[in-house]
């Protein structure tokens, strides 16, 4: 079986597996924010669901929150049911939006006190204060730490096949199980690799970027 | 009525009593200086005025108009406070420039929030005030003797010379009376002069100035009023002159003799 047979057998692997990271990551960057804004809420009862909520998926292995989310519905009786794939989406989205969301939030804290009293003494808005000063420094800061989880959503897309979904490691499995030859494993270990690379250049064009100034 | 007029302000944080009932007025275009140990409540009593925090009891009135008083419970709206609060500026100790923004942005940021925030105002409208001021930000930055770093980033800068953007800043949105805490604080000693000079240079056009400075010799110097504070109360009041030359209350008679000895 050569190059191109391989490849084109990996087809479906690589449509899934760019499908989880590219979704995941575009929803759950702003979802993050959101989940962000509940855990430094003023409000005690949703700072406190938000923390607890953080800490049950922060707490539990994702591959069990796939799982639990695909046939959850199912054991429970409920009128409900997810597909595989939006099974996975949905899980894999509430997992990173948890993680991105402490990422923030240490961001967001970590800002001086002074910044924020520098923009009310000059009579700015909560908001303006916000997105005018804040949040650019913030960004700034959880670059790094973001690239870290990003890249390792490139490589948790595997964990969907967990629920038979066929990403990129599942369908190499399912070639060699009929093919009997073993490169096409290091064929998509290159791939993560070149992936991951791919992200770390763009994220460190991102950092570069911003490195005009020093705090 | 005096310009600006404080009463009995107090302010404990938890069980600690912090201010625990200042009182003092002021005149346009007058300098107040304000010394004392640390702990005393220098910077407490700048704050309060500033509305970084809010005073428990007493009231503060500028020019005729009572921006804060302990005995008014209505609601004010967000606007209103914004509004009121920009009677006073604040330089502050650790300068609180915006690293992310050009030394011009961090002039022009907050009059351009103030004059875009709203709605409505043409195309030609918006330009016009956008070079307005523009204009009146390079002016001051000129007035701090650092035109030439309008476009340079703060990072890049000393530390003297990120205070005088700060004080640039402050005055761009036209402050009543101006506040320093405790400006030269956080800067080398071969830096302190620029700044001090910059001060001095914005009372000789009759700036109306609080300052909060260890500083004894340039207090003594800028200063047409003086305040010793000591254990949240006005221990002494005077002329430089008064204070300085005759204290007589025997704590700021300790406090001046302790920093006459720091200084030589």
């Amino acid at each position: 079986m050569g190059f191109l047979d391989v490849t084109k057998s990996l087809s479906e692997g690589f449509v899934y597996t760019l499908i989880i990271f590219g979704v995941t990551l575009v929803a759950s960057l702003p979802l993050g924010l959101v989940i962000t804004f509940g855990s430094m809420s003023k409000i005690l009862p949703i700072r406190w669901l938000t923390k607890v909520f953080v800490w049950i998926i922060r707490g539990t292995p994702l591959m069990l929150q796939v799982i639990i989310i695909f046939y959850g519905p199912g054991l429970l009786n409920l009128s409900f049911k997810f597909d595989r794939l939006p099974a996975v989406l949905i899980a894999f989205i509430i997992n990173y939006s948890c993680y991105f969301s402490e990422i923030y939030r240490g961001g967001i804290e970590s800002i001086p006190k002074g910044q924020y009293e520098a923009g009310q003494v000059l009579g700015m808005t909560k908001a303006q204060i916000f997105f005018r000063v804040v949040l650019f420094q913030v960004i700034k800061r959880v670059v790094p730490p973001m690239g870290n989880e990003i890249i390792t959503l490139v490589k948790d897309t595997s964990l969907a096949r967990v629920i038979a979904v066929t990403e990129l490691v599942k369908s190499a499995e399912n070639i060699i199980a009929v093919k009997g030859i073993i490169w096409p494993l290091f064929y998509i270990g290159a791939f993560y690799l070149l992936f991951t690379a791919l992200v770390t250049w763009l994220l460190h064009l991102a950092e570069k970027k911003m490195s005009y100034y020093s705090v | 009525m005096a310009f600006l007029q404080v009463n009995n302000i107090c302010k404990s944080f938890g069980k600690t009593e912090v201010l625990k009932g200042v009182d003092f007025s002021m005149e346009k275009g007058e300098v107040l200086v304000i010394i004392g140990s640390s702990g005393s409540g220098k910077t407490t009593l700048l704050r309060c005025l500033n509305f970084l925090e809010t005073p428990d009891r007493g009231s503060i009135t500028v020019n005729g108009q009572v921006l804060f008083d302990s005995e008014d419970n209505r609601d004010h709206s967000d606007r209103e406070k914004r509004e009121k609060r920009l009677h006073f500026g604040l330089v502050f100790q650790q300068f609180n420039l915006f690293p992310q923004y050009t030394v011009l942005k961090n002039i022009t940021l907050a009059p351009e929030l103030r004059a875009f925030g709203g709605k409505g105002s043409s195309r030609a409208d918006k330009k016009a005030e956008q070079e307005r001021i523009n204009a009146y930000s390079t002016e001051l930055l000129k007035k701090v003797g650092l035109e030439e770093k309008a476009d340079s980033y703060p990072c890049e800068l000393s530390g003297g010379q990120q205070q005088r953007v700060a004080i640039a800043r402050a005055l761009a949105m036209s402050p009543d009376i101006l506040c320093f805490d405790e400006p030269t604080s956080a800067l080398d000693p071969e830096l302190t002069g620029e700044v001090l000079k910059v001060i001095r240079g914005l009372k000789d056009s009759d700036r109306t100035m609080i300052v909060v400075t260890h500083e004894m010799s340039f207090a003594r110097g800028v200063a047409d009023k003086v305040i010793y504070m000591a254990d949240g109360v006005i221990e002494e009041y005077g002329t430089p002159d008064e204070v300085f030359g005759a204290p007589k209350s025997d704590k700021t008679k300790a406090f001046l003799e302790n920093a006459n000895q720091k200084d030589s």
